[in-house]
C-alpha cells in the first residue's frame, strides 16, 4: 500500500509534528533576527485535514491571502508554502519598511520584501529538517500570488491529492508587541519522498 | 433566487431551477458546470486533477476530470436532465504561481482545463462558454434557472458568461 497521510500511525504523526515545531522555532528565530525585534510564538499546531476544510483555517475560501511557494529538491523533492492572511503580510511589510501603508495591493517593493522574507522562514526551516534527517534539501527561488485563499492553496492541495484525501499543515502564531501575524506552513513531500523522510527519521 | 448549494473541493452536486450552485476560490482547479437548458437541471463538479488513470489512490470520483463529469451526468440524469439537451460551460484552472521551469505540476490548470474539454467532447457535450488560464482565482455561481454562470475575483471584476 503506497504511504500517505491517510494511513499512518500515531508514532509517525507524533514526528512529523515534532519537525513541524522545530522548523517552525527555527524560522520565528530567523525572522526575529531579521528585522530586529523580539518575536514569540505559540506552540506550532500540526494539522492533518480534509480538503474542504483546509480554507476554513484561514477565514473560509473568499478570504484575501499571500502565498510564497518554494520547489525542494534534494534527497527528496516537494514543495513548500508559507501562508499569511492579508492583515500580517501589510504588519510585515510595514515592520520591515519602517511604513505606515494600509493599501489593498501590494507594491512590487513590498512583494520583493515578503519573498525575502519567505525565502529566509523556508530556508531556516529546510535547514532544521535537513540537519535532523541528514539529508540533502535545496530550495528553489520564491514565488508569491495574492489571492483568494481557496485559489492559492489549491496548489499544495492538488499536490496532496495526488497521494491522497488529506492535507498536512503546519500553523504558526508569531507575535510581535501586541500583534499577531498568523502564518501556516504547507511541507509537501512528493509520494516518494515521504517514505525516504520517514525512513530518515527512523519511523518506517 | 433559489437556494445557494456550495460545491466544495473535489465535490460535486447538482440541483433543479431556481436553485444556484457555486463553487468558492477556484485555483488551478476547473469548476465544470453542466445545464440542460430545457429541464433546467444544473450541475457542478469542482475538479482538482485531470485523470483518474495516473492515479493510485483514486476512490473519490469528484477529484478527477473523467470520472467525475461522468459521475456528474448520472447524477443529473436522475434529476431529469436529458443528455442530448446539455450544454456546458467551464472556468479555473489558473497558474497561482509562476516559476521559470514549467514542470507538470506547475501546469496542472492547464492540462486541467485540456482533460476536462477532453472529457466533454467524447461526452458529445459542447462547450458554450469558458473562462479559464490566467493567474487569479474565480468564485462562480450557476444559477439553475438561467443557465448563466457568474464569475468574481479579487482585482479583476464580476463578469457573466
Amino acid at each position: 500500500m503506497t504511504l500517505s497521510l491517510d494511513n499512518l500511525n500515531s508514532m509517525q504523526i507524533d514526528v512529523l509534528k515534532e519537525i513541524g515545531n522545530i522548523g517552525a522555532g527555527n524560522a520565528a528565530t530567523a525572522l526575529s533576527k531579521m528585522i530586529a525585534k523580539r518575536i514569540d510564538m505559540d506552540v506550532p499546531k500540526v494539522n492533518i485535514l480534509e480538503f474542504r476544510d483546509v480554507a476554513e483555517l484561514v477565514g473560509g475560501p473568499e478570504t484575501a491571502v499571500v502565498g510564497i511557494y518554494f520547489k525542494v529538491t534534494g534527497d527528496i523533492t516537494g514543495s513548500i508554502m508559507f501562508l499569511l492572511d492579508k492583515m500580517s503580510a501589510r504588519f510585515l511589510t510595514n515592520l520591515l519598511m519602517s511604513m505606515d501603508e494600509s493599501s489593498d495591493q501590494l507594491s512590487e517593493m513590498e512583494i520583493s520584501a515578503l519573498q525575502e522574507v519567505g525565502n529566509i522562514l523556508a530556508g531556516s526551516y529546510l535547514s532544521s529538517l535537513s540537519s535532523l534527517t541528514g539529508l540533502k534539501l535545496v530550495v528553489s527561488v520564491p514565488s508569491l500570488a495574492s489571492d483568494m485563499a481557496g485559489a492559492i492553496l489549491s496548489v499544495p492541495v492538488i499536490l496532496f491529492g495526488q497521494v491522497g484525501d488529506k492535507v498536512m499543515l503546519i500553523e504558526t502564531d508569531f507575535i510581535e508587541g501586541s500583534q499577531h501575524v498568523k502564518g501556516n506552513f504547507f511541507l509537501v513531500p512528493d509520494e516518494d519522498s515521504f517514505e525516504i523522510l520517514l525512513k530518515s527519521l527512523g519511523v518506517l | 433566487m433559489g437556494e445557494l448549494i456550495k460545491v466544495g473541493m473535489a465535490d460535486l452536486n447538482c440541483t433543479k431551477s431556481p436553485g444556484v450552485l457555486t463553487t468558492l476560490g477556484l485555483g488551478s482547479c476547473v469548476g465544470v458546470c453542466i445545464y440542460d437548458t430545457y429541464n433546467k437541471v444544473s450541475g457542478m463538479v469542482h475538479v482538482m486533477l485531470p485523470s483518474s488513470q495516473q492515479i493510485k489512490n483514486n476512490s473519490n470520483v469528484a477529484k478527477f476530470a473523467d470520472t467525475g463529469i461522468a459521475k456528474l451526468l448520472e447524477d443529473m440524469q436522475k434529476l431529469g436532465a436529458n443528455k442530448n439537451r446539455l450544454v456546458s460551460k467551464i472556468a479555473g484552472g489558473a497558474q497561482m504561481f509562476n516559476f521559470n521551469d514549467s514542470s507538470d505540476i506547475m501546469r496542472i490548470g492547464s492540462r486541467n482545463v485540456t482533460a476536462t474539454k477532453e472529457v466533454l467532447q467524447s461526452l458529445n457535450i459542447p462547450i458554450i462558454a469558458e473562462d479559464t488560464g490566467g493567474s487569479h482565482g474565480r468564485t462562480i455561481e450557476l444559477y439553475s434557472e438561467s443557465g448563466i454562470l457568474l464569475i468574481k475575483t479579487i482585482g479583476l471584476g464580476t463578469k457573466q458568461i
